[in-house]
């Protein structure tokens, strides 16, 4: 157990780092995009049209599928996998890994996943609907392509990766479980590499618009890139976003021995449930997951440079997030808080895993970047550190604590330091 | 449909299914499988596509036929003499 040993005390081969990360978001895809949107205020939010729903806004990724896939593998495939395949061939490149010569049986994929099946089954039923609904004409994909462990099914596919592969289904929750899982069979001995994060299909399925728009629940602005507003007085809901992150995970040990760079290490998290309601969210349940991952860590709240918050925009979402935070950072004055969906929107499954990487470049640079589109700061979200409309920099950056919430009651706290 | 207009069908199909594949010099009497990177899901896309598009229904016994341009054509004239293209 390392759980409350302080990271530097661990031995090397139970301390799991980021070695590698590739990405796409609706405003960049590599992180050096990505970063270089986020420090400029630049949204990457869109006007979006999707069948039945009509006109409205989402995050739309913009990505070359054909880098890494055939024409062929992208018709047969998912979005969401293709969405995985770039982001994974991506994260491999950038770790510097001898790919040919990695014994691909000891690589895991572990990819978090808000929902997956939906795009496929819509676009089924409805092709099938000029057939009459006559299910011969069902298309022979329907299966491979909805099976929960699609999207990293078609990265070992695509990588020949033979080690384990799966999803791990978290709701919004789903970027931080990812990271969390490759971590803990890292350091059981089960893989050498974990390919871990998050990836988001969503935008292509009506039924995530209707059922937020059903739910009062789906943003709605006159100019797109100001949609998404979390903490701010007019917001009105979630802009829907694809994307993806996955990152090259390893032991510290063989990190060290490769002489791999270092984006950060994984020193605690925390996963609990709130086991109160369908939707709405639990802010005592919130901050004993913050809490616990503190504890994990061996760390207090002040230790914090940069909480990246989980807010959504919703009206209730965000005001128990920042009652969540209150009670465990109110008197932290040297932590800095921020929200990266105000940028992107909320990109389901990739949503944590997109908002650590965001933030991570702030090791190096000393730059917190803000959170956008908060012309009036809704009271019941004032914090104390909260940085708006503008990046802060000019100060250390040691630890980051990223937080990811979903239905159900699935609350996920990830905390990630510097190295060295 | 002429037996020309049946080929133009097929290859109209494979180019959706195969749209990494250059089937200009794709030889007639030689079998898909020898000269395309076609699996099992990709026959049944042929299938799929025939029956979508002219209800033309392929049973699994007869998907040896479509071994080959050919053969297919050859398989498909009596199915498919009587339709017109739109």
């Amino acid at each position: 157990m390392i759980a409350g040993i302080p990271a530097h005390q661990r031995p090397d081969d139970q301390r799991i780092v980021i070695t590698g990360i590739g990405l796409t978001a609706p405003n960049g895809n590599s992180l050096a995009e990505y970063r270089a949107a986020l420090l400029a205020g630049r949204s990457g939010v869109s006007p979006y049209e999707i069948r039945y729903v009509g006109p409205t806004v989402a995050g739309i990724c913009n990505f070359d599928e054909f880098r890494y896939q055939k024409k062929k593998d992208v018709r047969r495939g998912t979005r969401a996998g293709s969405v995985g395949i770039y982001c994974a061939n991506e994260a491999v490149r950038d770790a510097g890994l001898d790919w040919p010569n990695i014994d691909k049986d000891r690589v895991g994929i572990y990819v978090g996943i808000t929902e997956h099946g939906n795009v496929e089954t819509e676009n089924e039923v409805y092709e099938l609907k000029g057939f009459d609904y006559d299910v011969k004409f069902w298309s022979h994909h329907h299966n491979p392509r909805t099976v929960a462990n699609n999207p990293a099914g078609e990265i070992s596919l695509n990588m020949g990766i033979v080690g384990p592969h799966y999803t791990i289904g978290a709701a919004c929750a789903a970027g931080n479980a990812g990271f969390i899982q490759g971590a803990q069979m890292l350091r059981l001995g089960e893989v050498d590499y974990a390919i871990a994060g998050g990836v988001s299909e969503s935008v292509r399925t009506f039924g995530i618009f209707a059922g937020f728009k059903s739910q009062g629940a789906l943003a709605s602005h006159a100019d797109p890139t100001k949609a998404s507003r979390p903490f701010d007085t007019a917001r009105n809901g979630i802009v829907v976003a694809e994307g993806g992150c996955l990152t090259v995970l390893q032991r510290l040990s063989d990190a060290k021995a490769r002489g791999a760079k270092i984006y950060g290490e994984i020193v605690g998290y925390a996963m609990n449930s709130d086991a109160t309601d369908f939707v709405l969210p639990n802010p005592t349940r919130q901050a004993e997951c913050v809490r616990k991952a503190l504890k994990y860590a061996a760390i207090e709240a002040s230790d914090v440079d940069i909480v990246s918050t989980h807010a959504t925009g919703t009206t209730s979402g965000d005001e128990h997030e920042c009652q969540a935070l209150r009670e465990v950072f109110g008197n932290c004055t040297e932590t800095r808080i921020n929200n990266t969906k105000s940028f992107i929107g909320h990109a389901m499954g990739a949503a944590g895993a997109l908002e650590l990487a965001g933030n991570l470049p702030s090791f190096d640079d000393g730059i917190c970047h803000a959170t956008i589109n908060v012309d009036e700061l809704d009271p019941k979200c004032e914090l104390p550190g909260l940085v708006i409309n503008q990046p802060q920099e000019g100060r250390r950056v040691k630890t980051i604590l990223n937080n990811s919430f979903g239905m159900l009651g699935i609350n996920s706290v990830l905390i990630v330091q510097r190295f060295g | 449909m002429t037996t020309a207009e049946i080929r133009e069908e097929i290859i109209d199909i494979l180019e959706n299914i195969a749209p990494d594949e250059d089937l200009g010099g794709l030889k007639d009497d030689v079998s898909f499988r020898e000269q395309l990177s076609l699996d099992s899901m990709d026959f049944l896309d042929i299938v799929m596509e025939l029956r979508k598009r002219w209800r033309v229904q392929v049973p699994e016994e007869d998907y040896q036929n479509l071994r080959s341009m050919t053969s297919t054509v050859t398989y498909l004239e009596p199915k498919m003499r009587d339709l017109k293209r739109a």
